[in-house]
């Protein structure tokens, strides 16, 4: 088998890297996907590579995929893993969040291999990765510096031109030199992504009883972990299945989550809060939806992303721009989801995403907007404490 | 000869003086605090002093000002009421300590703080970011970022142009703010007087280089972590500024003559042992902290804070006075670039500096505060232990936030740590003699 996609026209064919159930049932295929993406084996990575194919892991929030996916290699989105930590807690002190640990965990250990590594200046913690993966690991490892001034009229060059400059260095893993063409009809195929993910969260948002929080999130972490090609055939498949299911609006509490935008609360939490909420929009996983609209493709390839990503993007804790207060996006963000109240969480020791709490809850409190603050650590196991709290505070608000 | 008369005037001025300078700085904080003029928040990292001297904005350090509430032991209430506010006991303690700061007025141990008509900052620390917004909400001021792309790694090629093409973006980045100060004050932008300021830092530069040269000295002649916290503190609070240059350069004839007399850093006992430190000192314990130390006669050569919190002071790099904003942004890119590698990428130079100021052994003070230090220092001491001979004590806390320094503790791996270093000089000194026998 040659898994290896060409970067190729949207919609044309691909090597699957997904054994769907045959039977195409939705459940049986949420089921699949599921088990998909919580594998700290990495089942479709694997795959890829056995297949000569190239892969470039980059940690979260952003990174734009369209050039890894332009060269020929599968841009694999690294956000830690529940795995037991035998080799990377030894690098690292206390005081620091479980999604660095675990993914370094994740290739030391060799449950995923990757050709390049980039990781971000998001926080102080996941900059510092690039130096200790660099030190443990053969393969280039580096930093992506993306604009922390998008309010300067030279950020977009400069991005555009930083672009370039890791392109180069997808090319040199890949030994494939990458036109504007390809570039271009690699955005194409994102563009499709991201306007069946925006249409996943229109469920979300019209009609939550169709598609639980971690269902959706099972849906939207696949596309870290496949082609886009198979990401969009397999969201192609399911959005109609989700929107015909039988399953009846309940008295549940509409509710954004935010504080996902980095490491990932455990699948059992989010099915938690599922009991008790509707989750009509959230943060979770947001680099995969940074960009809100369509990437135009009649513009210079690399100057086009960087424009998205600096003006036609999403916001989260680890972006400083003037033009996106955080608060009061969480509140745009409220308001537009007609949600009646939000979750304001943050993984333990990360930093921005604590930071962050102190000004949604002082907003909120100035909007008269119901809060629930809670923290979480990717390997939770045990949520009681956190079912009762959320149950007390639903209650509160449904019933008094 | 040098005289009694010449030594007890020249030993120990630096301490005075610079105690001295910081004092006046305070004072003159005060003073606009109470006078109600602006000033201009900034961090040590990418300070950007030159320029706001220049426009004769004061300067404020809020990092400075909160360490300040840990070494004067009154950090505990303001991280309490930060934390009583919503703040995580897990996040920056300087940031807390500064929210709680605002809060009360500008209320500090050593004086009044006066609020920000503006804040200027870089991405040196993400943290600085996130500390900023907290300005932004509070008070509705200008707040500008100077976006310094850092070194993508030292494992992949960075080519000249690459370099040349985050100078331009930095430089992009300055003639705005320029404008924006410029607006800000209602000042015209003196372009002669940012040469006279940046020929001063050129000249403080020069001396605080010697200074670092002077302490491969045996013994060294003053302790990188103890006094070099003073010495950081004069050279960011008044870099660019008269006095701030005429301190480093009395400071360096205080440590020439301490040399050239054999005066070391530690009396009683003396030089024993020579370490080089990395991370933040542990400010609600400071004095006793280094007494852990020098108690066993170690002494602090060198340090990676006298690196990254120096704004390029220790590089060779000096200002081009004829082409003043263009070098201006070369010196900000290159300052902070060597910053951020002094805590991420710092493990070959720190092999060097072992070599170079023949340290016998490193210690590494990871803090829950700053994770931007901390992250790499536990797998940075891997590399070195792999390339060097040399003991590593690996020892926990906080510049901040005494509920997480436990001095019997510290004390415990410390004493365990100078009896290793002990142990094998003794083993070493033997031998020889076992080898010849």
């Amino acid at each position: 088998m040659s898994p290896q996609p060409k970067p190729a026209e949207p919609g044309a064919a691909y090597e699957p890297l997904l054994d769907l159930p045959e039977d195409g049932d939705l459940d049986s295929t949420l089921t699949y996907c599921r088990e998909i993406v919580e594998d700290p084996d990495f089942p479709t990575v694997r795959r890829w590579r056995e297949g000569g194919g190239k892969v470039l892991g980059h940690f979260q929030v952003y990174f734009p995929e369209e050039l890894a996916h332009a060269a020929g290699v599968l841009p694999v989105k690294m956000r830690g893993a529940q795995v037991e930590r035998r080799e990377a807690d030894s690098h690292f002190g206390s005081y620091l969040c479980s999604i660095l640990r675990s993914s370094l965990e994740l290739a030391l250990t060799g449950r995923i291999e990757v050709d390049l590594f980039v990781t971000h200046p998001i926080c102080d913690a996941a900059r510092n990765l690039a130096a200790i993966w660099g030190r443990n690991r053969p393969e280039p490892a580096q930093i992506l510096y993306l604009p922390q001034n998008p309010n300067s009229q030279f950020s977009q060059t400069y991005l555009a031109e930083e672009y370039a400059r890791v392109l180069t260095d997808i090319e040199a893993i890949s030994g494939h030199a990458v036109t504007a063409d390809e570039l271009l009809r690699s955005i194409g195929v994102f563009n499709d992504n991201r306007s069946l993910l925006r249409d996943l969260y229109a469920i979300k948002r019209e009609t939550p009883w169709l598609l639980p929080v971690h269902e959706a999130w099972v849906l939207v972490a696949l596309a870290g972990v496949v082609t886009r090609e198979e990401h969009n055939e397999l969201l192609r498949t399911v959005l109609p299945q989700i929107r015909s299911r039988e399953a009846k609006k309940q008295d549940k509490l509409r509710v954004v989550f935010e504080g996902g935008f980095c490491e990932q609360p455990p699948l059992d939490l989010l099915r938690e809060i599922a009991h008790f909420c509707y989750v009509v929009d959230d943060d979770l996983l947001i680099g995969l939806r940074w960009i809100l609209e369509d990437v135009p493709t009649g513009t210079p390839p690399l100057e086009a992303l960087a424009d998205a990503y600096l003006n036609r993007s999403s916001y989260s804790p680890v972006q400083h721009d003037l033009r996106k207060p955080k608060e009061k996006m969480l509140l745009a963000r409220i308001r537009e989801a007609g949600a009646e109240a939000a979750i304001v969480s943050a993984a333990k020791m990360c930093e921005p995403g604590l930071d962050e709490q102190v000004a949604y809850s002082e907003a909120l409190d100035d909007a008269g907007i119901p809060y629930f603050v809670t923290e979480f650590e990717e390997r939770m196991t045990s949520f009681d404490h956190l079912q009762i709290q959320l149950e007390t505070f639903v209650e509160n608000l449904l019933f008094y | 000869m040098n005289t009694t008369a010449e030594t007890h005037e020249l030993v120990g001025r630096g301490a005075r003086q610079g105690g001295e300078l910081f004092r006046a700085w305070f004072d003159q904080l005060t003073h606009t605090a109470e006078t109600g003029g602006q000033a201009a928040y900034v961090f040590v990292m990418g300070s950007l002093a030159e320029l706001l001297r220049s426009f004769e904005l004061p300067v404020v350090f809020p990092e400075i000002n909160s360490l300040q509430t840990a070494v004067r032991k009154v950090s505990d209430e303001y991280l309490s009421l930060a934390e009583d506010h919503g703040f995580s006991p897990d996040v920056c303690g300087y940031v807390k300590a500064d929210y709680a700061l605002q809060l009360r007025g500008g209320e500090h141990p050593m004086g009044r703080i006066p609020k920000p008509s503006i804040a200027v900052l870089t991405n040196a620390c993400n943290t600085y970011l996130k500390w900023a917004e907290i300005w932004e909400r509070m008070y509705d001021i200008p707040i500008v970022t100077v976006d310094v792309p850092g070194t993508r790694s030292p494992y992949v090629q960075f080519t000249p142009g690459d370099f040349k093409r985050d100078r331009r973006y930095v430089e992009g980045q300055l003639r705005e703010l320029i404008d924006t100060l410029v607006e800000h004050t209602g000042r015209p932008f003196d372009i002669d007087r940012l040469r006279q300021v940046l020929d001063t830092t050129n000249r403080m530069g020069r001396d605080w280089r010697r200074l670092l040269e002077l302490n491969r000295a045996r013994p060294a002649v003053y302790d990188a972590m103890l006094e070099g916290t003073i010495h950081l503190g004069v050279a960011n609070a008044l870099r660019g500024s008269v006095e701030g240059a005429d301190y480093f350069a009395d400071l360096v004839e205080e440590m020439r003559y301490k040399v050239d007399n054999g005066i070391g850093a530690l009396v009683d006992p003396g030089e024993a042992h020579r370490l080089i430190f990395l991370g933040v000192p542990c400010y609600p314990i400071f004095r006793r902290f280094y007494q852990l130390f020098s108690e066993w006669g170690g002494v602090f050569v060198g340090s990676t804070y006298m690196w990254f919190a120096s704004g390029g002071l220790d590089s060779e790099f000096e200002y081009d006075l004829a082409r003043p904003i263009e070098s201006l942004a070369e010196g900000l890119l290159q300052g902070v670039q060597r910053a951020v590698d002094a805590m991420l990428f710092h493990d070959q130079p720190l092999i060097e500096a072992i070599d170079r100021y023949e340290a016998d052994g490193v210690v590494y003070h990871p803090i829950k505060s700053c994770r931007t230090v901390s992250t790499g220092l536990a797998d940075s001491r891997k590399r070195v232990l792999e390339q060097r001979d040399v003991l590593c004590l690996y020892i926990e806390s906080d510049m901040m936030d005494k509920r997480v320094v436990s001095e019997a503790q510290l004390k415990n791996r410390i004493d365990a740590f100078f009896e290793g270093l002990e142990s094998r000089k003794l083993r070493l000194a033997a031998e020889p003699v076992a080898a010849g026998g």
